[in-house]
């Protein structure tokens, strides 16, 4: 079975929010809410700051809590790639997804339910990318699957250095940055 | 330094989660205590105190089933697709304490309706007049009883048990991912219990043994309560931020005074004082343990959800 | 030899001359999936695809604007667009938010009350060009037509630019000259004969070395600079970047230089004189190509690392380092011109350092430098010819500012219009400026507006300026308009079209039908042969041998490839009086300035001030894209940067609230604080755009701070005429 990620190299990325919009327009994603948005962080003391900034989301982690701790079912992994998605008419809006999430991923969709980073599955399926990868004009985003030693993700993880985030929270995300 | 700024500003997440306001602090107390009434109402079916004419288990599975509701309804007014409720009741998910706690609430009610059944209030005897006639047969097993009470402690215990499994299992929160917390909510709801027949209790000696009894748990709590910040001062750096939002930051006033101050060791000390008879019995102590429980709620809710990884 | 109107001006707007019949009709209007849905009765299903150029931002990327159920639903980049390369910006994919805009302007306004007051009188679109009409014939007797001005931004003016000429003015200025690139491009065109232009010439994709000063690429969102700055980093080019901020660029960068601010020139001319000291330019290259190498040699001598180091605060080594560096990569080394150059009023002399340095390393017309570019020709419309102006252009009279003017000279059109001088200036046409957000002191514009009898403001939102229009025109926005054939400048001649995807959502018109039908008000018809806007660009197209409908299927059409280096066999040549690279400037020296840059000294921030510095964001363009929904979402105030330290030292943390107070007693709107590790302790940074005061930008109003309003001060470039406005200071006010 297929396991879809994404490898960003957080070198090329200017931080522009092109993703971030380009989700929004793909998914009608309710104004004022974000399934996708820009962090950038800055450690160090100036001008020695070093400053890493990237494109984050959902993770579609492996071990993810926001599945575990839904009492309806609704949160679950797809067959498809082992993609993280909600059913909607499942979903009863306890939010303990949301208190779940390590990365604040999840939010309140204005209808009720609990909406999130569904990877494109739509355009996926189609073989297109998602959205977000699809529209990043410094190509710094790559999608695909991590257990295919021969995708174009994996060979980027084998090639550079990279993490992913909060791996001591222990949810094994499927997200990684290049660095 | 360490700067981070993001784009993002999801209501109820940014910039620090705040998805569960008053509801479900407000309905992890009402569990707690109904919890803790269950296990005190159950021991004294089990113990056969229920020949006493006026113990107080005769009247406790009636608050307990209104207080029940009262928190389900709150559980509900949190839900925010809520014409989806009914999805809770068409699958058992094993890995959500949610889902196990609904099914148990489920079972909760009957637990209390057997227990009521030993005495039927009186409005819905005049409503129904054969329940006088179950009510008796039901006197007449004490065998019965005794499973009644055994049903009834081990349901509580569960109630308790699962109104803070629910909070500790949902890992990103790094204050609430204890291995005590279940304990501390467990203990918390027995002490509100335990106060809460001290102060209605019509029979003396219940009302001494549980004034007694909730020193015991107050102390219990304490300790817990210690167990539970050393645990996160010695784990990562994250769970000692955690444990640091209670004890120095902004949560640490709330701590300190209500749930600590006002809420155990101020209650404490009068009853001590009341059950040595240096003191007359006075509501206050009790009603403080009350409302501290509930604040204990909040600020372990609201903390948590101000806690996190990094 | 005229300065700034070279062949590439003179063949976009050459072939005006002639007149001929008009073509009959080529194809009915497009209309948008609603009128067609109202038309048919039928709801229109599916996916239509239609190809457009973007206008979020002047680089004006071809997007393919996807159309669902009828209803705009997405905008991605055209694949065969040579400068998306199929992929947009934030803004590009935004657009959608323009269209939906609920704060759009909706119907023709006439000012009821006192200007700025923004009451407004709904009006019929004819009501509204009669009360135009009457007020520019009123003009045109009392005054003569040069007393009416134009300042226009982007490309969807040209109709009005037009329908002006025809009236009779050469008034006509846009703040992308003096208020942005003007330094730069006169200097290149001064040193080279030649500018740099928009879209830029530079080479990043394949340069091996690059020097960005104070060009923020990344939050500049000029997609292909961009898209190559981001090739480039993946290669593992060497980038330096100077810039008293910690920008995006910078935080890729191998060297960052964290300059104090002002002493850009003084750095360039230490450069040059290490590369010429240290026998490390390319010699080859200067000695065929450039005009002045031993005088420079010697004006440059005097420019030490040691001398340098208290000035710019960068240490000696370093200076040395990244000189070296620089040299390392010859001739694939690029000192980027940048784009936005006026900062300090000695402006176009740091462009002509830039221009000489990127001279000593030959980057001009190399592979990784500065490429050649040329144009897909498309002969212009055969209007009849526009009648002489009797008085010469009002905004630079006598040649003030010798090489300034070829876009013409906004401040200077203001102060014609404040002074009354050559002439009075009575009438104003904006079209897409927030003139209260572009040019430099506001008091100034709104002082000026007060002498005119008749101000036309056409735009897309309520703009400030529309504030204080007499009448509002509301535009539709680019999304459901026709406008102007696009075809740039470009290392890949190309044309693209922009043409209408969804109907406007409610009286909003195109500009080219506004300026017909004003034409037809003032007697200008003939001006206006054409029947409609597909017919005068597919008479346009066919004159180049393409046609509307070919174009409206590709909505870009490239031209032939073109050599863009040395290596490709590409042959520069440089129209200057020595026909070479001016080193040394004959043309400066003539006019009495110096033929070599000189370093001169700006004024500190006194104590407790903080210089302010502006720049952009990503997601926004100018003051133009506030309201748009889907970019307030990603950006919705922006933040004073100021550095930790300095926060530190005030009690301010990232999140307080503050207002800035500039040294002239200017107060800005409240404006949310970022203390950061990313900027000096002498500078303060915000982004431009913010802090609007119109209260009909229900979406922007009030949010963040203008640093326009805290530009009162301004220094004006003695060469061109550009405004450096780099020269305010600030402090911080606690009570918000």
């Amino acid at each position: 079975m297929a396991r879809f990620g994404m490898v960003i190299d957080t070198v090329k990325c200017v931080g522009c929010t092109d993703c971030v919009v380009a989700c929004e327009t793909e998914n009608n994603v309710p104004v004022g809410f974000a399934r996708d948005w820009i962090e950038q962080i800055a450690i160090g003391k100036f001008p020695d700051t070093h400053v890493e900034i990237r494109s984050e989301r959902c993770n579609h982690c492996s071990e993810a809590p926001c599945v575990n701790c839904c009492p309806t079912g609704a949160s679950h992994h797809s067959e498809f790639g082992g993609v993280v998605l909600v059913t909607h008419n499942e979903c009863i809006g306890c939010k303990a997804c949301i208190e779940s999430c390590p990365y604040g991923a999840r939010f309140v969709h204005p209808e009720g339910y609990i909406d999130k980073c569904t990877f494109c599955i739509h355009r996926v399926k189609e073989g297109k990318d998602p959205a977000c990868v699809s529209v990043c004009p410094t190509h710094c985003m790559h999608f695909g699957d991590l257990d295919d030693p021969n995708s174009e993700v994996s060979k980027l993880l084998q090639k550079r250095k990279h993490h992913s985030l909060l791996p001591e929270a222990g949810t094994s995300p499927n997200i990684f940055y290049l660095t | 330094m360490y700067e981070i700024t993001t784009t993002r500003h999801n209501h109820l997440v940014d910039s620090t989660l705040h998805a569960w306001s008053w509801q479900i602090p407000t309905y992890l107390f009402l569990g707690g205590l109904v919890a803790g009434m269950m296990l005190i109402s159950g021991y004294f079916l089990f113990k056969g105190r229920y020949k006493e004419n006026n113990c107080s288990c005769y009247y406790l599975p009636l608050f307990s089933i209104v207080l029940l509701s009262l928190g389900m309804l709150f559980l509900f007014l949190d839900l925010e697709h809520k014409a989806y409720f009914w999805r809770l009741y068409t699958t058992f998910q094993i890995t959500s304490p949610m889902s196990w706690g609904a099914w148990i609430l489920i079972l909760v009610y009957p637990a209390l309706i057997l227990n009521i059944l030993m005495r039927v209030p009186k409005p819905l005897i005049n409503k129904i007049p054969k329940l006088k006639n179950l009510s008796d047969e039901f006197l007449k097993h004490p065998f019965g009883i005794k499973i009644t009470g055994i049903i009834n402690m081990i349901l509580g215990g569960m109630v308790g048990m699962y109104t803070g499994i629910l909070l500790s299992s949902l890992g990103a929160r790094p204050l609430w991912s204890s291995a005590v917390l279940w304990l501390l909510f467990l203990v918390s709801g027995l002490s509100g219990a335990a106060a809460f027949v001290h102060l209605i209790a019509k029979n003396v000696y219940e009302r001494e043994l549980l004034a007694k009894a909730d020193n015991g748990f107050l102390v219990i709590e304490l300790f817990v309560i210690a167990m539970l910040i050393i645990g996160l001062l010695t784990s990562s750096k994250s769970h000692m931020a955690a444990a640091l939002i209670l004890l120095s930051g902004p949560f640490a006033s709330s701590f300190w005074v209500f749930v600590l101050g006002l809420g155990i060791v101020i209650p404490l000390i009068i009853q001590l004082l009341a059950v040595n008879h240096k003191i007359h019995h006075t509501p206050v102590a009790p009603i403080m343990v009350i409302l501290g429980g509930l604040i204990l709620r909040f600020v372990i809710v609201a903390a948590g959800q101000y806690s996190h990884w990094f | 030899m005229t300065y700034l109107s070279r062949r590439r001006f003179l063949k976009i707007s050459g072939a005006s001359i002639i007149a001929t019949a008009a073509l009959s009709s080529a194809g009915g209007v497009v209309k948008g999936a609603k009128k067609l849905e109202e038309k048919t009765g039928k709801k229109i299903k599916g996916i239509q695809k239609i190809p457009t150029y973007c206008s979020m931002c002047f680089w004006k990327c071809s997007a393919i604007a996807y159309v669902k159920n009828g209803e705009l639903w997405k905008i991605v980049g055209n694949p065969e667009d040579p400068l998306s390369n199929g992929r947009l910006c934030p803004r590009g994919t935004g657009g959608v938010g323009a269209h939906y805009d609920p704060d759009r302007l909706k119907a023709p306004l006439i000012r009821k009350n006192e200007r700025g007051e923004e009451k407004w009188v709904q009006v019929t679109w004819d009501e509204a060009f009669e009360y135009i009409a009457s007020k520019m014939n009123k003009i045109k007797k009392d005054y003569g037509p040069e007393s009416i001005g134009f300042f226009s931004h982007g490309i969807g003016g040209g109709f009005f630019k037009h329908l002006l000429k025809a009236y009779g003015t050469r008034n006509i200025a846009a703040p992308s000259f003096d208020q942005c690139l003007g330094p730069r491009d006169t200097a290149f065109e001064i040193t080279y004969g030649d500018v740099i232009g928009g879209p830029e010439r530079t080479d990043i994709e394949n340069a091996k070395c690059i020097v960005l000063f104070g060009s923020h690429i990344g939050e500049n969102m000029h997609n292909t600079q961009v898209q190559e700055f981001a090739k480039a980093v993946e290669r593992g080019a060497s980038i330096i970047v100077v810039d008293p901020r910690m920008s995006t660029a910078a935080t890729k960068a191998k060297y960052y230089l964290p300059i104090k601010p002002g002493t850009d020139l003084a750095l360039l001319l230490t450069w040059i004189n290490i590369l010429i000291s240290e026998d490390l330019y390319d010699k080859d290259y200067v000695k065929k190509y450039t005009f002045g190498f031993e005088q420079l040699k010697a004006e440059v001598s005097k420019y030490t690392p040691e001398w340098a180091y208290p000035v710019t605060g960068i240490e000696p080594e370093l200076i040395r380092k990244t000189a070296h560096e620089i040299a390392r990569f010859i001739p694939s080394a690029l000192v980027h011109p940048g784009r936005h150059s006026v900062w300090y009023g000695d402006d176009t002399q740091r462009g002509r350092a830039l221009a000489i340095i990127n001279a000593l390393i030959g980057s001009w017309g190399r592979k990784g430098g500065l490429t050649n570019q040329d144009v897909f020709d498309i002969p212009s419309y055969p209007y009849p010819p526009y009648p002489e102006p009797k008085r010469q252009r009002a905004d630079n009279p006598d040649k003030k500012y010798p090489f300034g003017g070829a876009e013409g000279y906004t401040t200077g059109l203001r102060e014609a219009t404040l002074t009354g001088k050559p002439y009075p200036i009575k009438g104003w046409f904006v079209y897409g400026t927030n003139l209260l957000y572009s040019l430099p002191n506001t008091e100034e514009t709104i002082k000026a507006i007060q002498n005119l009898d008749l101000l036309v403001v056409i735009d897309v939102i309520p703009s400030e300026i529309a504030g204080y229009a007499d009448v509002v025109l509301p535009e539709a926005v680019y999304l459901e308009r026709y406008d102007e054939l696009f075809a740039p400048y470009f290392k890949q001649p190309f044309v693209s079209i922009r043409q209408p995807v969804v109907d406007p959502p409610n009286d909003q018109k195109p500009g080219w039908w506004m300026a017909k039908q004003l034409s037809e008000k003032l007697g200008l018809q003939k001006y206006f042969p054409w029947k409609n806007i597909e017919e005068y660009l597919d008479t346009r197209l066919k004159s180049a041998g393409l046609s509307l409908a070919e174009i409206k299927k590709k909505g870009v059409i490239k031209g032939p490839e073109i050599p863009l280096n040395l290596e490709e066999g590409f042959e520069p040549e440089f129209e200057t009086p020595t026909g070479k690279i001016e080193l040394y400037s004959t043309v400066l020296a003539e006019k009495g300035f110096d033929p070599i840059p000189k370093f001169t000294k700006h004024k500190d921030p006194p104590a407790g001030y903080f210089r302010l510095l502006f720049g952009r964001a990503p997601m926004h363009s100018f003051s133009r894209t506030q309201t748009n929904r889907l970019l307030d979402n990603v950006m919705n105030e922006n933040e004073v940067w100021i550095n930790a330290d300095v926060a530190k030292k005030y009690g301010l943390n990232s999140g307080d609230y503050i207002k800035l107070k500039n040294q002239d007693g200017v107060l800005s709107n409240k404006v949310k604080v970022k203390s950061t590790e990313r900027i000096r302790t002498d500078c303060v940074y915000i982004v431009h755009g913010f802090g609007h005061n119109s209260r009909m930008l229900k979406g922007a109003y009030l949010k963040g701070a203008s640093d326009s309003q805290l530009i009162t001060k301004y220094k004006i470039d003695p060469l061109m005429g550009g405004t450096g406005m780099n020269v305010n200071f600030v402090t911080f006010e606690m009570e918000v």
